[in-house]
């Protein structure tokens, strides 16, 4: 049984992890805003017109 | 504000596409087999890499690992490069990652016909390729991690937060549920035992589903349901309260596949709260998911692609519903070990992964290829063969789990049980096995006009590999706030570095912990009369896990009236100390054989494996021809016992040098025992006088699979048997 310590330290120690993620992507701001993003990500950026020089390629 | 041009990596999506499609193809069929092996059990009568054992996890692994692996690995690739305005960090990485996850997939589809596996479900590759996924996982996430830092959109959309949640918790869940030690290159034992093992097994079956299954497709979804109706998702907000509290919750609900196992009571009901609360999140997604078509019904009507999302949603929450249900102990006590499973865990795989994946594939190819899908009605076709499929699959499953299981647990006003043989309750059901293979088929046929489909669509567009876009750089954080900072408050602002050094700070914690865990005995309680196996049944041990038996038979008898009277004594945790890995199983296609063990003799074994249909009419298992002839490979098993050794299993020195003779003499009086049956003298016999007059060389039947593989099914379940009446009170505890 003394397993069931192991898998709970690593479930606490990952719910930890992500709750600290939480707490710093909040103090980001990355949750200030939540309409623009949503609105966003339906615009597109692709230029539709299909260059052949690969110069820009990033 | 100057523009950046930069170019998107459509490439790597494309052959991640070709990937799902292709293996998509490959899973399903493989399934289909399985579904006309229930049918037809001898279909593929003595072919060994054929047989249903070697192939069921071939199916899950196919459609779990490849079909929706890839299709993961297709949308986040994609939507990660547009959603952080960036070409993914390295070409080489998503190569990498490509032809790796490939080369792992053709690896298993080799390996798992052939036997090799750890038995452990959904986590049946052997040891090799165990460190190749974890590679091969790590570099996506590098590769993905990377490109969050090179990002030209500072706010990460949801979408990314899910992706980011699966590469941490896959990682973790992979390493430690991995966690054994090799015997050879091909063969190695689970670092746990018995209940410590189905602990830590379902604790990664139930996240596997959870992050393999659940996430990366929470994610896709909230990328392409709203691009695909061009509306923005219902509630952002609800789209981050949900996600936070997903991946919370979501990792503590694994006991709930242990509910009346030996596991202790508080571990069951806090995995039963926990499931219980997963309602809320996973419904919030499905909610958010559904409503962000909110006014565009009329869309849905047009776009076959929102028709597949919107099915795939409907599924995701039909079996989120389900699974808190049967997490309740009164549900789980009928469900558990039946077919009701069976159709639960497809309807999340038809219609959440395999239709949000359709629907995705449907639209990204045009996109990615200048042209409009080649026909709108033929996708129409697809969904309708699909949906009707995924009906006609789960219901009777439904109907064939509840039937099932109500009979199992029937009693006559004697006492005694309704259904004594349990091929009874095989045989009823055997309509709605019929009904599946047909639903199946429908589904698979709704494959084949996707790869049609698209076929015709790459052919009349043109391929774009490298997409150019615009954006504007990520402006710098100003200046003055930057001056003079330390490392940990440049970390404290980068969630991702962050969660990457705390997850590699957890991984050595865990080892740190792992280790004394598989080094100390373990604390279960023991009964002293539980042995080790011997050397022989080891090795039947290890071919009962070669054919995979697990896959359809269970090794738990739960405190049931039940079950007590139709197997024997129900199963204590001391019973499976030894016993690496575990093998208690989550399904009861054929009865439990817990306590098998000097319930038939020798010759009912033999005949039974030969051909099953021979002792008991009508079973729909197939027969095992390749064990009754082929030799017994023993080159190993000291070299096993040694492991075994090393993970706390107490084998005497004198026991491992002795293994051959022991070996043999064991081999030996099963061999006498087997000449109890004329039939068998006969046979035998002639066969042997045949090999000699012909002058081939023959194997003793002594020497042969079949007797190892019955040394360990007479001894399963027996070591608590009393043989000494004095001693009847004191023995389990």
């Amino acid at each position: 049984m003394s397993v069931i310590y192991v898998l709970l330290t690593i479930s606490i120690i990952v719910a930890i992890i992500f709750f600290i993620a939480f707490i710093v992507a909040v103090r980001n701001g990355q949750f200030d805003d939540d309409y623009t993003p949503s609105v966003r990500i339906l615009f597109e950026d692709e230029l539709v017109k299909d260059k052949k020089s690969k110069s820009l390629n990033n | 504000m100057e523009l950046q041009q930069f170019y998107y990596d459509n490439k790597i999506v494309k052959n991640f596409i070709y990937a799902t499609i292709f293996w998509g193809v490959v899973g399903m069929s493989v399934g289909l087999l399985l579904a006309f092996l229930f049918l037809f059990p001898n279909l593929t009568d003595g072919i060994s890499w054929l047989s249903f054992g070697r192939l069921r996890p071939l199916h899950t692994n196919a459609v779990i690992f490849a079909f929706v692996g890839n299709a993961i690995f297709a949308g986040v690739y994609y939507s990660t490069q547009r959603l952080l305005k960036a070409r993914m960090y390295s070409d080489k990485l998503s190569k990498i990652n490509f032809w790796g996850w490939q080369a792992i997939i053709v690896a298993a589809a080799i390996t798992l016909p052939l036997g090799i596996t750890s038995s452990k479900e959904y986590a049946e590759l052997e040891w090799p390729l165990d460190i190749a996924i974890a590679v091969v996982w790590i570099v996506f996430g590098w590769n993905l991690i990377a490109t969050i830092f090179k990002r030209r959109q500072r706010h990460m959309y949801v979408a990314i937060w899910f992706y980011l949640a699966t590469f941490v918790t896959v990682a973790v869940l992979h390493i430690f549920n991995s966690l054994a030690l090799p015997v050879g290159l091909f063969k190695s034992y689970s670092a746990y035992a018995g209940v410590q093992d189905a602990l830590v097994q379902w604790w990664y079956g139930h996240n596997a589903v959870a992050f393999f299954l659940t996430t990366p497709f929470l994610g896709l979804m909230y990328y392409f349901v709203p691009k695909a109706a061009n509306r923005p998702v219902y509630s952002y907000k609800l789209s981050i309260i949900h996600f936070w509290s997903l991946i919370f919750i979501y990792i503590w609900a694994g006991p709930h596949h242990l509910l009346y196992s030996a596991l202790p009571d508080w571990a069951q009901n806090l995995g039963v709260a926990f499931s219980v609360m997963l309602l809320m999140p996973s419904w919030g997604g499905m909610i958010n998911g559904l409503l962000t078509l909110r006014g565009a019904w009329d869309k849905v009507k047009a776009d076959p692609v929102l028709k597949f999302f919107v099915v795939a949603i409907t599924g995701y929450g039909m079996a989120t519903f389900e699974g808190p249900m049967l997490s309740l102990k009164n549900v789980n006590a009928i469900a558990h070990f039946s077919d009701w499973v069976i159709a639960h865990v497809h309807v999340g795989a038809l219609a959440w992964n395999g239709f949000l994946t359709f629907g995705m594939i449907y639209w990204l190819i045009p996109r990615m290829f200048k042209t409009k899908l080649y026909s709108v009605k033929l996708a129409n076709m697809h969904f309708w063969s699909g949906t009707l499929g995924i009906i006609i699959y789960a219901m009777p499953m439904y109907v064939a789990g509840f039937v099932q299981a109500s009979m199992w647990k029937q009693f006559n006003p004697d006492g005694t049980l309704t259904y004594g043989n349990f091929l009874e309750t095989v045989t009823e059901i055997i309509p709605m096995y019929w009904m599946r293979a047909i639903g199946g088929s429908l589904f698979i046929l709704g494959m084949f006009i996707l790869v049609y489909n698209i076929y015709k669509t790459i052919r009349q567009g043109s391929e774009v590999t490298d997409e150019l876009a615009e954006a504007a750089p990520l402006q710098k954080l100003s200046g003055k706030r930057l001056v003079g900072e330390g490392f940990h408050t440049w970390l404290e602002r980068k969630p991702v570095q962050l969660t990457i050094l705390a997850t590699i700070a957890i991984l050595i914690g865990g080892i740190v912990q792992i280790v004394p865990t598989i080094l100390v005995k373990s604390n279960i309680p023991t009964i002293s009369s539980v042995k080790p196996y011997t050397p022989l049944e080891l090795e039947g041990r290890d071919i009962y896990i070669r054919e995979s038996c697990v896959s359809c038979h269970s090794q738990m008898v739960r405190p049931f009236r039940s079950e007590v009277e139709r197997y024997g004594e129900y199963s204590k945790a001391g019973e499976y100390v030894y016993d690496h890995p575990f093998l208690w199983g989550s399904k009861r296609t054929g009865p439990d054989l817990m306590r098998i063990g000097g319930k038939y003799s020798d010759n009912w074994h033999f005949n039974h494996m030969y051909d099953p249909q021979s002792t008991s009419a009508g079973s729909i298992m197939p027969g095992y021809k390749w064990l009754i002839t082929d030799e017994h490979d023993r080159s190993k098993t000291q070299k096993k016992m040694e492991v075994m050794v090393k993970l706390g299993v107490p084998y005497s020195q004198e026991e491992i040098e002795n293994a051959y003779a022991s070996m043999d003499a064991q081999a030996l009086q099963i061999e006498k025992n087997l000449y109890n049956d004329p039939d068998f003298v006969r046979t035998y016999e002639a066969e042997k006088n045949y090999a000699l007059e012909n002058g081939q060389d023959f194997v003793e039947m002594r020497n042969r699979e079949i007797i190892a593989l019955i040394a360990y099914m007479q001894r399963l379940g027996t070591d608590i048997k009393v043989k000494d009446p004095e001693v009847t009170t004191t023995t389990v505890k």
